[in-house]
């Protein structure tokens, strides 16, 4: 069951902030989306989760058209999009990813603890879960919202620039998270800004500025041709690619 | 104490403990200027109720909410159809509807058989001037807010705390803005009688920041903004009684702000205390630090 973006527009202001993109997004695949700032990455992400209003185009989930996503898409935010000295602690905010199948005025209970509390486990930060948010180191904080995202065991995984300015550790934390949540035969998308790294995270890319530059196995898509139409002159330092 | 003064106290002590309450949701929204927007946009919905349907306290308070909204609805107008910033939108329409406000409230008082009206309770707060039955029915409206954020209060926490989140698990956040919207308008208004249009906002935002200074639970600190607000009511409405007829608005925001006050200085020491016993950082590293 793919994830098809269909001729998806957004425009910010008059101005397109991504053109006509259509793109299928397999299961089981890890798929990143590459290209400059202010490319329209995580515009892409939020016209998905429709957070942006969609100029025009569609987006299919399972065969059904995913207008108002109501938990089946697990959304990991860039970290600065909240303010980290709000009173919670860190279970708190892991239990927010279970409230997608609470019913609304149900608190969390038992079950959902343990299972939130699991979900820390598995990115490593267990022991921390009684500290407020705003304490943590921010590859932490990242971790947190992963957390979170895992508690709402979604079909579908979007993430966000994860992996922008976190510590080596919560890098591999997340890595083999997304590889366990590829393997379990979901999909994941995934917005990244470091062209050094594709090779190593990724199975499939898509390159993105505006426009859809190129789309599909990595080592089909991360040619200098391709490069050089998504970055421009802007691309001067280029890795030996062939 | 007579049994006139123990209804009102009652009653404002569930006021005061209520707009603690929302306070906190009010501060974590960024509501806190809003709310004051509202409060002082509700006067010229009492004057003008006054005029068309007389001096029910009913009817002033259902003027006041419609001309509340109307503000808050100026605010969102001018935030989303012109340039301007949320804080230019505020100033303007926080102005224009005390300022028409204002000049309805004189006009009552000098022109019409209104000198008697007493509708300036409504600026500064005159607890002492509520009937045993309004007190009723401000309470059970008081309850019936604290009860809806009983049951929803994660969803009010969540929609705080990461509102495009919120969405993408499929609450209804608009439905859940515009309601804790409704009932932080509702509390302001029910407000306007015992604190006053100018300083009710005090009396939520008060309460809520001391209590935030005091702990990182949302629960408790939901919790604690609920008993300073009461505090706060009991304070306003003894000293009014006992000191002559002291308006209660202003007491209260007095009482509010003391707590407020108590509670930041007694942070402030045990930071210092806390500093003072850690031994890592002696005198003489804090000095070679500054040297750096």
């Amino acid at each position: 069951m793919p994830l098809e973006v269909r001729n998806l527009t957004v425009v910010y202001d008059g101005k397109p902030a991504i053109h006509n993109i259509t793109l299928t997004v397999q299961a089981g695949i890890l798929t990143g989306i590459v290209g400059p700032n202010g490319a329209g990455k995580s515009t892409l992400l939020k016209a998905i989760l429709g957070l942006v209003p969609r100029a025009s185009g569609e987006v299919w989930l399972d065969g059904r058209p995913l207008n108002k996503p109501r938990g089946e898409v697990a959304y990991v935010p860039q970290r600065g999009s909240v303010e980290w000295d709000f009173p919670a602690n860190v279970l708190d905010v892991v239990l927010m990813g279970t409230y997608a199948r609470l019913p609304l005025g149900r608190r969390p209970g038992r079950a959902e603890r343990e299972w939130a509390m699991e979900c820390l486990r598995q990115v490593g930060l267990d022991t921390l879960w009684r500290r407020q948010i705003g304490e943590l180191s921010g590859g932490q904080q990242q971790r947190v919202f992963l957390a979170r995202a895992l508690a709402q065991d979604a079909p579908v995984y979007l993430l966000d620039e994860p992996l922008a300015g976190v510590d080596a550790a919560t890098e591999g934390v997340i890595i083999e998270q997304l590889r366990r949540l590829r393997d379990s035969g979901r999909i994941v998308l995934m917005v990244h800004h470091d062209l050094q790294t594709v090779r190593d995270c990724f199975d499939e890319v898509v390159l993105l500025n505006e426009h859809l530059i190129a789309a599909g196995r990595v080592d089909a898509v991360m040619t200098r041709e391709n490069l050089q139409r998504t970055y421009g002159g802007k691309l001067v330092f280029l890795q030996d690619m062939d | 104490m007579d049994i006139n003064l123990l209804s009102v106290l009652t009653g404002l002590i569930v006021l005061g403990a209520t707009s603690g309450v929302l306070g906190v949701f009010a501060l974590l929204r960024r509501k806190a200027l809003l709310s004051d927007t509202l409060a002082h946009a509700a006067l010229p919905g009492v004057c003008i109720a006054y005029l068309v349907g007389g001096k029910q306290l009913g009817w002033l308070l259902t003027g006041a909410f419609i001309s509340g909204l109307l503000g808050i609805g100026a605010v969102s107008v001018i935030t989303h159809r012109t340039r301007l910033k949320e804080d230019a939108a505020l100033a303007l329409t926080l102005s224009v509807f005390f300022g028409f406000g204002i000049v309805l409230l004189t006009g009552i008082q000098r022109w019409g058989d209104g000198y008697q009206s007493g509708l300036d309770r409504f600026l500064f707060g005159q607890a002492a001037a509520l009937l045993p039955h309004e007190v009723v029915y401000l309470t059970l409206a008081c309850l019936f807010i604290l009860a809806i954020v009983a049951v929803l209060f994660k969803e009010f926490a969540l929609l705080c705390f990461d509102r495009d989140y919120a969405r993408v698990i499929g609450l209804p956040v608009r439905l859940l803005d515009a309601l804790l919207m409704g009932l932080i308008a509702l509390i302001v208004v029910l407000g306007l009688q015992g604190a006053g249009a100018l300083l009710m906002v005090a009396l939520m935002i008060t309460p809520a920041a001391a209590a935030r200074l005091c702990t990182h639970r949302l629960s408790l600190i939901v919790g604690l903004a609920a008993l300073f607000g009461g505090l706060s009511a009991v304070g306003g409405v003894l000293m009014s009684a006992f000191y002559g007829r002291l308006p209660t608005g202003p007491v209260m925001v007095l009482t509010a702000s003391a707590l407020f006050l108590g509670v930041f200085l007694f942070r402030h020491l045990m930071q210092g205390e806390r500093q003072r016993q850690r031994p890592s950082l002696s005198p003489l590293e804090r000095g070679q630090g500054e040297g750096k």
